[in-house]
């Protein structure tokens, strides 16, 4: 007994109609392949819109149809359009399949009769692949009200908070031994200016307050076990040699330790720290750290001050690395990102030539509680710079090392030069590319500093440089740009300039991603499940994304994001369960012969091997539907809802048009 | 003809070994059950029957006709066709008819590089390299030869087929089943497979029946059986030891694997699947422990005839069946 | 065969949910141009290709099969590209002792936003496979997979 096939081709304006004959494809559709199934075939301006929808929904139940193709655009984007139209009508979404005649027929050929041809025999394809469907039910999964965040910069805070307040518990896992990020870390913030500590610090000492969130710092994910709304998260407590129940964060064991190191993380290489050490004044944990590499106890056996002085005996020698783990329904990753290395731009001197500092540097000279106690001076700690070079897009926009814009860069640059006019008078220089001041009050902002009388100049730097080819350039540092609005090279004597380096994904981002399932781009950020639509969501259900991890982006956007990544989970939650896609694998235990040739193949662990029976199973909710087992097996005993064996290579019979008369199959090969 | 009330039984040999004959008769003293059953009318190793014999029989009048070896002579697809009209239930027994088996391997050549390899070089002494021909002129006329086709195919490929009994050869104990059932359905004792089952042959594969000790499978090197001591109670493929018994249809009770020697896939494929090679090339391929192009070749080198390795007993019945020359017939 | 006499390929290319089909649509919406020689299947993952999918194009009228997926270290799924991997390369290797040439088989990986590189590759393919001439395999409706039942058998 045949099926009933609805075929329906969508013109989408003059999208596939100005490329793809779509009357003769439909019709086409209606007699050719009448005799595989096709009662009714239709088309129509823009099957998506109500009315377009009203049709196939009509004709399920004026005609009974009980399958339903459409050839429009990408299954990626109206997919469930069509499924739901069909369910609304009485018939089982996963009886309609979308065939794309759009994004891989109209838009990427010219030749109308070829574009014509290949959308017949696409479409031919979803035909007879579609006979072959079954109708499926959806897979149902509770969602655990618990939420793991990872990062606790502003992003994290905010889904974390966010989170809390709606009422849910949230763990937030964060890698330093405080909360902050690199925000803690500016001095001010464009456009307002406000101390970025001043409006960080709150919601820090919100977060360590807050009863619905387990803050876990000096912490890291191991593993990810598990699936959306069931997830289960090993996370390894690094030992801090402090225990937290007894400490006070009176600080007297950092006052006491006699051993300084470089502080190459929050003051960027600018300063030193003790060896155990609260990273800043205003640090969420307040417990102090001990770095066991470079402690003198740990290296040699002695010095012990920070045990002999702490008043409440907290410092404990013996502690190890603690390993929890902890059942989520969702994560959000706001891991944030790295500096570009100006090392990498040899020509720029930074590294090797005195008073060049990358973004970072400087924002920690800013900082009143940086090293130079806010003051804008030389490396020689007390000479404030008479002329100041701020160089944009260090390593962005630059096809030797980030095509990319790094967003921020910019409004950083202008905000460095507003500040050391400010606090020095110094005489100011901007060199750059474009100006990018796209947010709220930022063109304000960048007119204020033109105001104030800093040189804006157009034109990358091309090398800083210390050899003088003048007296008025000896000792200096001299910039050497083409300023391209007057076309003329030019050299510019500085004391001091400033890097603006650009975003970049962390040096781990890669296998930290891989932990939680979720790919990078070719440029390193993770990527979204849509560009434009849904930028906080990966393709892995469950794990959301926010912040510069997504891409370079400034705070109110990445504000935003944690705030969204909150609101999706908590309506996720609200839920109480979650509906998965029923493309699932399943084993027929009767034709297994307990082979083993495809337990090892699942990424998920989703097959086990039962010893008794001598035959492998597939737990159906952490299946993730990819295939390889079914394609794997070599009884043929392991099927795919959705994809299955019949589907894919009816499709392929289709593809070649082996469904029609032969001979007439060659000509519209042609 | 004979006034025998027996139903009739027939069997032939199209392009075989003569091996499924000798099965049918190692069923022992069961054949006495045959020859009590049925009345012979035609089984060319075992009685002398022309073929204008059968020719006169009613259409239909042979009840059960056992046709092995594959088609690869206009002799074999004429008495394929005469015996399909001939006979109520037409079983394809054996590889060669069910999958092509040995025959079917000349498909991986062109009929040309055949006849040239037969004729003048290795199993010869040609010298005037004379050829067989279809048709030659005697004083007393013509005579003539079947022709060989370029191309070896299965029962099915040339007429429908009622059941499948695979094997090379079937193991006696299945065909002494098989004759078991027929009896009783001739009884009236039970009922008939639906027609195009696979009889004979168990449900599913060769390592059901494998008493070998079976663990997760990660491929870092295949060996030849000859090369290396295998460990008898493991798994031979865990040992590197290409055994395609994964992708066998059971039924043989995996006598091959038992006795130490790995399994080369006679009794085909399992139920449903469309190309039995590619099972096989999927579910081996899939284990080869590396992800690194270079490394992964290097460790297929192991297989130093992969076609002919995984499609030996199954070439006739695959997707594409020969090679390109023999498809044109070259 | 065709209207005229140069020949056209037919090539059926297989694609992954997360970056390769995506790749396409990418191509499509930035309007790269290429070649209508090929027309695409969508897997979920390139670890669902079975080498009877590529066996039945070949056998059914496909002068070449393109397989692409997401670059190794990428996959969606995490490892199961490397599946595909190495089921190309023992395809391969029979294919070519059938007498195919290895240049109808071809396995190319390209991640979401990589339209313009992945639109490249097939016109590269497409171009390797009109040289290499037409497959020409008989297509045998036995093969196909909407079998004719057998006759019926009246015991």
């Amino acid at each position: 007994m045949s099926e009933k096939i609805g075929v329906y081709v969508c013109h989408c304006g003059t999208n596939i109609a100005g490329i793809v004959n779509v009357e003769e494809v439909s019709q086409w559709a209606g007699s050719r392949l009448k005799d595989r199934g096709v009662v009714i075939a239709r088309d129509y301006k823009f099957m998506c819109s109500s009315l377009g929808q009203e049709l196939i929904e009509k004709d399920i139940k004026e005609l009974g149809l009980t399958r339903v193709v459409v050839a429009a655009c990408s299954p990626h984007l109206h997919e469930r359009t069509f499924r739901t139209a069909c369910e609304r009508a009485g018939l089982n979404p996963y009886l309609c399949e979308l065939v794309s005649i759009r994004e891989q027929v109209s838009w990427v050929h010219t030749d109308k009769i070829a574009a014509t041809a290949k959308a017949e025999a696409v479409l031919s394809g979803g035909v007879e692949r579609v006979i072959h469907n079954e109708p499926l039910e959806p897979l149902k999964v509770p969602i655990h009200p618990d939420s793991l965040v990872v990062g606790g910069g502003i992003a994290g805070i905010q889904a974390a908070l966010e989170l809390a307040d709606g009422g849910n518990h949230v763990y937030l896992v964060e890698r330093e031994p405080s909360i902050g990020g690199h925000m803690a870390q500016f001095d001010k913030t464009f456009p307002t200016l406000d101390c970025s500590a001043c409006i960080l610090t709150p919601r820090m000492v919100q977060v360590g307050n807050h009863p619905n969130i387990t803050l876990l710092t000096w912490s890291e994910v191991t593993k990810v076990d598990g699936y959306v709304g069931n997830f289960e998260v090993a996370i390894k407590k690094k030992a801090r040699y402090v225990n937290t129940e007894l400490c006070t964060g009176c600080g007297i064991c950092v006052e006491k330790c006699p051993k300084k190191v470089v502080d190459d993380v929050f003051e960027a290489g600018m300063a030193k720290r003790k060896v155990i050490y609260i990273p800043f004044p205003q640090a969420v944990p307040n417990f102090p750290v001990l770095d066991a590499p470079n402690c003198t106890f740990f290296q040699k056996g002695t010095c012990k001050a920070c045990e002999k002085f702490c008043p409440t005996n907290a410092i404990d020698f013996n502690q190890k690395d603690e390993d929890i783990t902890v059942k989520v329904g969702n994560i959000v990753l706001a891991t944030g990102y790295d500096l570009f290395n100006p090392r990498r731009i040899p020509q720029y001197g930074y590294g090797r030539l005195e008073n060049i500092f990358t973004s970072l540097e400087f924002e920690r000279l800013c900082n009143a509680s940086g090293p130079t106690g806010g003051n804008i001076v030389l490396k020689d700690g007390i000479t404030p710079p008479k002329t100041v070079g701020i160089v944009h897009c260090v390593g962005s926009r630059d096809q030797n090392y980030n095509g990319y814009c790094s967003a921020i860069c910019c409004m950083q640059s202008i905000k460095f030069a507003h500040l050391v006019h400010e606090r020095t008078g110094a005489d100011i220089y901007n060199f750059y590319i474009d100006i990018r001041t796209p947010g709220k009050s930022y063109e304000e902002f960048y007119q204020r500093v033109l105001d104030e009388g800093t040189h804006f100049v157009r034109g990358k730097v091309a090398e800083v440089t210390e050899v003088a080819r003048s007296p008025e350039e000896e000792g200096k540092l001299i910039i050497q740009v083409e300023d391209t609005l007057i076309g003329k090279q030019r050299r510019i004597p500085v004391d001091m300039v400033i890097l603006s380096a650009g975003l970049e994904p962390r040096y781990d981002a890669k296998e930290t991603g891989k932990l939680f399932g979720i790919a990078c781009s070719a440029d390193g950020w993770y990527i979204e499940r849509h560009p434009k639509l849904d930028p906080i969501a990966t393709m892995t259900e469950g794990v959301f994304i926010a912040g510069c991890v997504q891409g370079p982006k400034d705070i109110p956007a990445t504000v935003a994001q944690g705030a969204a990544a909150a609101a999706r989970i908590q309506g996720k939650i609200q839920q109480g369960e979650i509906t998965l896609e029923p493309i699932r694998a399943s084993i027929n235990e009767d034709q297994c012969s307990g082979c083993r040739i495809c337990n090892d193949l699942c990424p998920f662990s989703a097959i086990l091997y039962h010893e008794d029976r001598a035959v492998s199973e597939i737990n159906a909710a952490l299946c993730q539907g990819c295939g390889t087992c079914v394609a794997a097996c070599p009884a043929g005993a392991i099927s795919g809802t959705g994809f299955s064996n019949e589907q894919i290579l009816a499709q392929i019979e289709g593809l070649l048009l082996l469904n029609i008369d032969q001979k007439e199959s060659k000509k519209v090969l042609a | 003809m004979s006034k025998n009330e027996k139903p009739k039984f027939a069997m032939y040999w199209a392009d075989s070994c003569g091996g499924c004959d000798i099965a049918v008769l190692n069923i022992h003293e069961k054949i006495l059950d045959v020859d009590a059953n049925f009345e012979v009318v035609f089984w060319p190793v075992a009685m002398d029957a022309k073929y204008k014999d059968v020719e006169a029989m009613p259409d239909k009048s042979i009840l059960l006709t056992l046709f092995n070896g594959a088609i690869h002579s206009t002799e074999h697809e004429h008495v394929a066709h005469l015996l399909r009209k001939k006979s109520k239930i037409l079983v394809a027994f054996g590889s060669c008819a069910c999958e092509g088996c040995m025959p079917a391997l000349i498909n991986l050549s062109s009929k040309k590089d055949f006849f040239d390899t037969v004729f003048t070089t290795i199993s010869t002494v040609n010298p005037e390299n004379i050829r067989p021909q279809t048709s030659v002129k005697v004083p007393e006329g013509v005579i003539t030869l079947p022709e060989m086709y370029s191309v070896v195919r299965t029962l099915d490929q040339v007429v429908p087929v009622d059941y499948y009994m695979p094997g090379c050869p079937p193991e006696s104990h299945q065909i002494a089943a098989v004759i078991d059932l027929v009896i009783q359905v001739l009884q009236g004792k039970a009922e008939l497979p639906p027609p195009g089952t696979v009889i004979g042959a168990g449900n599913s594969t060769v390592c059901d029946e494998c008493p070998r000790k079976r663990d997760i499978k990660k491929i870092k090197k295949f060996d030849r059986i000859q090369f290396i001591e295998p460990d008898p109670e493991i798994c031979l493929l865990e040992q590197g030891i290409f055994c395609s018994g994964l992708a066998t249809r059971s039924g043989c009770e995996a006598k091959c694997p038992s006795a130490g020697s790995p399994c080369i896939g006679c009794y085909g494929p399992a139920e449903g699947v469309l190309d039995y090679g590619a099972r096989l090339m999927s579910a081996v391929a899939s284990v080869i422990d590396s992800t690194d192009p270079v490394e992964i070749n290097q460790i297929l080198d192991g297989i130093p005839d992969p076609a002919g390795q995984i499609y030996r007993f199954n070439m006739a019945g695959s997707l594409l069946q020969a090679c390109k020359d023999a498809w044109n017939r070259k | 065969m065709n209207n005229d006499d140069t020949f056209e390929p037919v090539i059926i290319g297989f694609t992954c949910n997360w970056c390769s089909y995506r790749a396409a649509d990418t191509a499509g919406t930035a309007r790269v141009k290429y070649a209508p020689n090929i027309r695409l299947i969508r897997l979920m993952c390139s670890g669902r290709l079975d080498p009877t999918f590529v066996l039945k194009a070949l056998a059914n009228g496909a002068d070449g099969v393109l397989i692409t997926g997401c670059h190794p270290g990428d996959c969606h799924y995490v490892e199961q590209n490397y599946k595909a991997l190495r089921r190309f390369h023992l395809l391969k290797r029979v294919l070519t002792q059938m007498g195919i040439e290895p240049g109808r088989l071809k396995l190319v990986w390209a991640s979401a936003a990589e339209g313009a590189i992945l639109a490249a590759e097939f016109d590269k393919f497409i171009n390797e496979v009109r040289a290499l001439g037409p497959l020409n395999l008989p297509l045998q409706k036995q093969k196909t997979f909407s079998t004719p039942a057998l006759e019926e058998v009246a015991a």
